[in-house]
């Protein structure tokens, strides 16, 4: 077994910050990393933490990390942020509203870069995840970056997704709209001290109502995408819903966070109870195995095309002598 | 690979403008930046470092307390085993305390005026020569 793997077990934290390198650096090797890695993982509970920006979701998290720290629990942090699509480098900040945390060897926070993976699940938060569970923490809690609709990917790898909404941030249904609603086991309306948060609380509700997301055990997986199952007239019986619950929090008063634990906990016991987990995980494998098939197809197929047929697609299609899906049928013919 | 930076402000003073300016020019130069914040103790420096895994750390201080801080941050990290992590300071340094800094291994000292480029340079020397090492 890698030496670093070894550490890591054995609870060395510049292990653990370095094996997030080599993930984040996806360096070669990394698969017998991640290999020796695996029997190790599972144990973890993954919270993941979405919504717009500027609803308080670091300061959540970090009360939320404390918390668990009081009840005993160990805590890891995935805080991402964007990566500047035009020099590739990041101003990663949310330390800054974490430093409450530090001293406490308990914690572990790490900062990511999207690096090009805006939106997307990106392979490197995967095994990330990965890596703080096989260093035995109990809790890994994922901060998206705060893009608001296209963070629906954070719940292929949560157990339990937090959006995170709050009030002031002008037109709320646009702060929250369908498919970042749909993925909420919770919903948590954060500044709930300040003047609005009625309102706020009052239109998730009515949005719960309407579009009636329903639990995720509706939520089939098909050939690696989310599906929603259409609801029958009458609900079958054989299986309870978990209906998100809106919890009110001021994360940095520390207000509404015995709550919103309590709610994860309700959460945490349906899925035990229902064999919703086992069905979950299933469903988050399976999108997985699609997305690291699809990779690895796409680098197998783009050694075997030469690197000038691409060029010369291109000017057929700027130049209107080809469409690009009839471009793409002529790439493929001439793959051996 | 991004080179990973961090960007720390040690000390009382409340100034991070400079630290900001710095930070962004480096994110500008295509590394990943994680800024820490005011007032950080040296503890608090060092756990960061470990934890990002950063290839440099940069400390603002304009307060005149670098003689004490520095050689504390240097220290801390040390015992934490980053002794491999080199260190860079900016801010208001008399020349006078230029040798006490480099004493303890500080690899840049980069005062008021100093181009970004001159900065972004220096790291990407630093890390080349640790690589060939």
């Amino acid at each position: 077994m890698n030496d670093q793997v070894e550490q890591l077990l054995g609870g060395n934290r510049r292990a653990l910050a370095r094996l997030l390198t080599a993930v984040e650096n996806q360096v070669v090797g990394l698969g017998e990393i991640l290999s020796d890695i695996f029997p190790h993982t599972g144990r973890a509970w993954v919270i993941g933490v979405t919504g717009a920006p500027g609803t308080g979701k670091s300061t959540l998290v970090t009360a939320l990390a404390k918390a668990y720290r009081a009840l005993g629990k160990t805590v890891a942090i995935i805080a991402v942020d964007p990566t500047s699509p035009f020099s590739g480098g990041a101003i990663l900040g949310d330390r800054i509203r974490m430093r409450d945390l530090s001293g406490d060897s308990g914690v572990f926070i790490r900062s990511m870069a999207t690096r090009g993976n805006l939106g997307g699940l990106s392979r490197a938060t995967r095994d990330a995840i990965r890596v703080m569970d096989a260093a035995g923490f109990d809790i890994i809690i994922v901060e998206t970056v705060g893009a608001g609709q296209s963070e629906v990917d954070i719940a292929l790898a949560a157990k339990t997704t937090l959006v995170v909404d709050a009030p002031g941030l002008g037109d709320d249904v646009q702060a929250i709209k369908a498919g970042i609603l749909e993925i909420a086991d919770i919903l948590v309306v954060n500044k709930a001290d300040r003047p609005g948060a009625k309102n706020t609380v009052r239109s998730l509700k009515t949005m719960l109502e309407l579009g009636h997301p329903g639990s995720r055990s509706q939520v089939v997986a098909h050939h690696g995408q989310l599906l929603q199952v259409e609801s029958k007239g009458e609900v079958e019986h054989h299986e309870e819903m978990w209906i998100p619950p809106i919890v009110e929090t001021a994360a940095s008063e520390g207000k509404g966070i015995d709550e919103l634990i309590e709610s994860i906990n309700r959460h945490i016991h349906f899925l035990a109870n229902d064999e919703a987990l086992v069905k979950l995980e299933s469903q988050q494998i399976e999108i997985e195995l699609y997305d690291r098939l699809r990779d690895a197809l796409m680098a197998q197929l783009l050694q075997k095309i030469p690197g000038n047929v691409f060029a010369d697609v291109i000017g057929r299609i700027q130049a209107r002598e080809i469409d690009p899906e009839s471009a793409v049928e002529a790439v493929l013919a001439k793959v051996p | 690979m991004p080179i990973r930076v961090l960007i720390a402000k040690p000390g009382l003073d409340g100034h991070d403008r400079g630290a900001k300016v710095i930070a962004r020019a480096l994110r500008d130069a295509g590394m990943e930046v994680i800024y820490t914040g005011l007032r950080q103790t040296p503890e608090m420096i060092a756990e960061a470092a470990l934890q990002e895994d950063v290839d440099v750390v940069g400390l603002s201080i304009l307060s005149g307390a670098h003689l004490a801080l520095v050689p504390k941050i240097r220290q801390t990290m040390d015992k934490a085993g980053l002794e491999d992590i080199p260190i860079l300071v900016g801010g208001i340094i008399p020349d006078s305390d230029r040798p006490a800094l480099e004493a303890v291994g500080v690899t840049g000292i980069f005062g008021p005026g100093t181009s970004t480029e001159e900065i972004v340079a220096h790291i990407h020397q630093l890390l080349i020569s640790k690589d060939t090492q």
